[in-house]
């Protein structure tokens, strides 16, 4: 039996395809079908159940140090209210999930984690976590909302004022009966968008009162996937995994400059290989498990995540290559049912990120 | 009496004489969403029941097309793989993607009629 999200009655109310992702009964698309739900978030609001990843707390003295221990990441120095994607490694250099860490208090931090790696971390994280710190999971509604309008439609149903909240930042606000709310300026499209931590009878409030909004539509997650292709993030499991280090997953910028004793920080030297952008420029579809093979016809390496991408009309993917073919513009086929089909590599994102120009405030 | 066949893999035929023309059935378009790209075979290939012949590829997925009968293709609509909205014209107009030719007719025996596929919907509902 699958688990079900809070919010699955809802799905199964607006009529969503629902298929079965990391154990959960999840929407895989709505009524208006993939390709306009991405379009959707790209120009206006989309509202995404993503109840079914982890959440926890860790907090208690040495919980910095705790962190700086298990991912990359340096958090001394963090400001409270930031956040911070980064990986938890293992004692080979590869990687245990990738997750983002949000400094909530001196001592205490938020963690959202992937749905398919929570009894994996949480049994990784108990098995290192020193007996000052505790960790809580939490059983809370993860509602994301996506795109160029999400403030406007935030600021219209939850009647907070976020304009002081940057990008990869968090405040906790009150729902009208006084619940916590937490909201991250964060997702995983490439959009503005926030996060919200709910409880789960508040989460299903807010879920319905958000698609009354005209600007809102539900988006599933095969919408999710085609909008983070786009931006070259990573899909665990399929482009990062326990083999893959950060540095040849091209995240050495989670990587912080103080933190040098993190678990397996000596195993995480100068690549071979690396995680690359791959355009198709033929005609076809390339997806995971494509081979990619170099001009000479020699099979240098596979597609960890590949299909269509609505905005530029063209296939795109993911892949490890040895290095020397990482270098964007480097032409390569990529071999889709016995046909080798021309692409190259690509710089990702694909497309521009919007999260750039909320940045930039952060900076003025 | 409809002229349309159908396989349980959601294939629609249009027959006329020896000639099969191919395509897919609407419930498999529905199945299928936004399309993305139409893989076309060469012209004069001999196939077998069962091999691929086509590539129909949405956001989703890419969906197979196998040839219905034993046969050479004798034609494919090239004008259907640039402009993908033609598949959801019947397969005896512009929505057809392979034509492929039977030595013997008797080889259309087995496919099922309209009746027979809407029952078969129902079944696999």
């Amino acid at each position: 039996m699958p688990e079900f999200t809070a919010l699955h009655g809802k799905h199964v109310d607006l009529n969503a395809k629902m298929g079965e992702f990391a154990g959960y009964d999840m929407p895989l698309y709505y009524d208006m079908g993939i390709k306009k739900e991405h379009e959707w978030v790209r120009s206006s609001a989309g509202l995404f159940d993503v109840s079914h990843m982890g959440q926890m707390v860790l907090k208690g003295d040495g919980v910095i140090e705790f962190l700086e221990k298990i991912t990359p990441s340096s958090f001394s120095k963090k400001n409270i209210g930031r956040a911070q994607y980064t990986v938890l490694t293992n004692e080979n250099g590869g990687i245990v999930d990738d997750l983002i860490i949000t400094k909530v208090g001196d001592h205490k931090f938020f963690i959202v984690f992937n749905a398919g790696c929570k009894d994996k971390d949480i049994e990784w994280i108990k098995a290192h976590m020193p007996e000052s710190v505790n960790m809580e999971i939490l059983d809370r509604v993860l509602i994301a909302l996506q795109g160029p309008l999400a403030k406007k439609v935030l600021e219209d149903i939850i009647q907070c004022d976020i304009s002081g909240l940057l990008y990869m930042s968090y405040m906790e606000v009150q729902s009208p009966c006084g619940q916590d709310i937490f909201i991250s300026r964060l997702g995983y499209t490439g959009e503005d968008g926030f996060e919200l931590s709910l409880p789960s009878d508040v989460g299903r409030h807010f879920w319905t009162e958000f698609l009354k909004h005209e600007a809102v539509r539900p988006i599933g997650l095969a919408a999710r996937d085609s909008l983070r292709l786009e931006m070259g993030y990573c899909l665990y499991g399929h482009d990062i995994d326990d083999t893959t280090t950060p540095l040849e997953a091209d995240l050495g910028w989670v990587i912080g400059k103080d933190n040098k004793s993190y678990i397996g920080a000596d195993k995480i030297i100068e690549p071979k290989r690396r995680r690359v952008g791959i355009r198709i420029l033929g005609k076809g579809i390339a997806r995971e498990g494509a081979e990619i093979i170099n001009i000479d016809g020699k099979v240098i390496g596979s597609l960890s995540s590949g299909g269509f991408s609505p905005t530029l009309g063209q296939s795109i993917g993911q892949g490890y290559v040895p290095v020397e073919y990482a270098t964007a513009g480097t032409k390569i086929f990529v071999n889709v049912r016995g046909r080798n089909i021309e692409a190259e590599i690509a710089k990702m994102p694909f497309i521009p990120a919007k999260t750039k120009s909320i940045k930039a405030v952060k900076v003025a | 009496m409809s002229e349309f066949k159908y396989t349980k893999d959601h294939e629609c035929i249009y027959i006329d004489g020896m000639i099969a023309a191919v395509g897919i059935s609407e419930h498999a378009r529905e199945a299928l969403g936004d399309l993305v790209f139409i893989e076309l075979p060469e012209i004069g290939k001999q196939v077998s029941k069962g091999d691929d012949i086509s590539v129909v590829e949405s956001v989703k997925t890419a969906a197979e097309v196998y040839s219905p009968v034993d046969g050479e293709i004798v034609e494919v609509n090239n004008p259907i793989a640039d402009d993908l909205e033609l598949i959801s014209r019947p397969v005896n107009e512009d929505g057809w993607l392979v034509k492929v030719k039977v030595a013997d007719n008797s080889a259309f025996d087995d496919l099922m009629d309209e009746a027979a596929y809407e029952q078969y919907l129902k079944e696999i509902d």
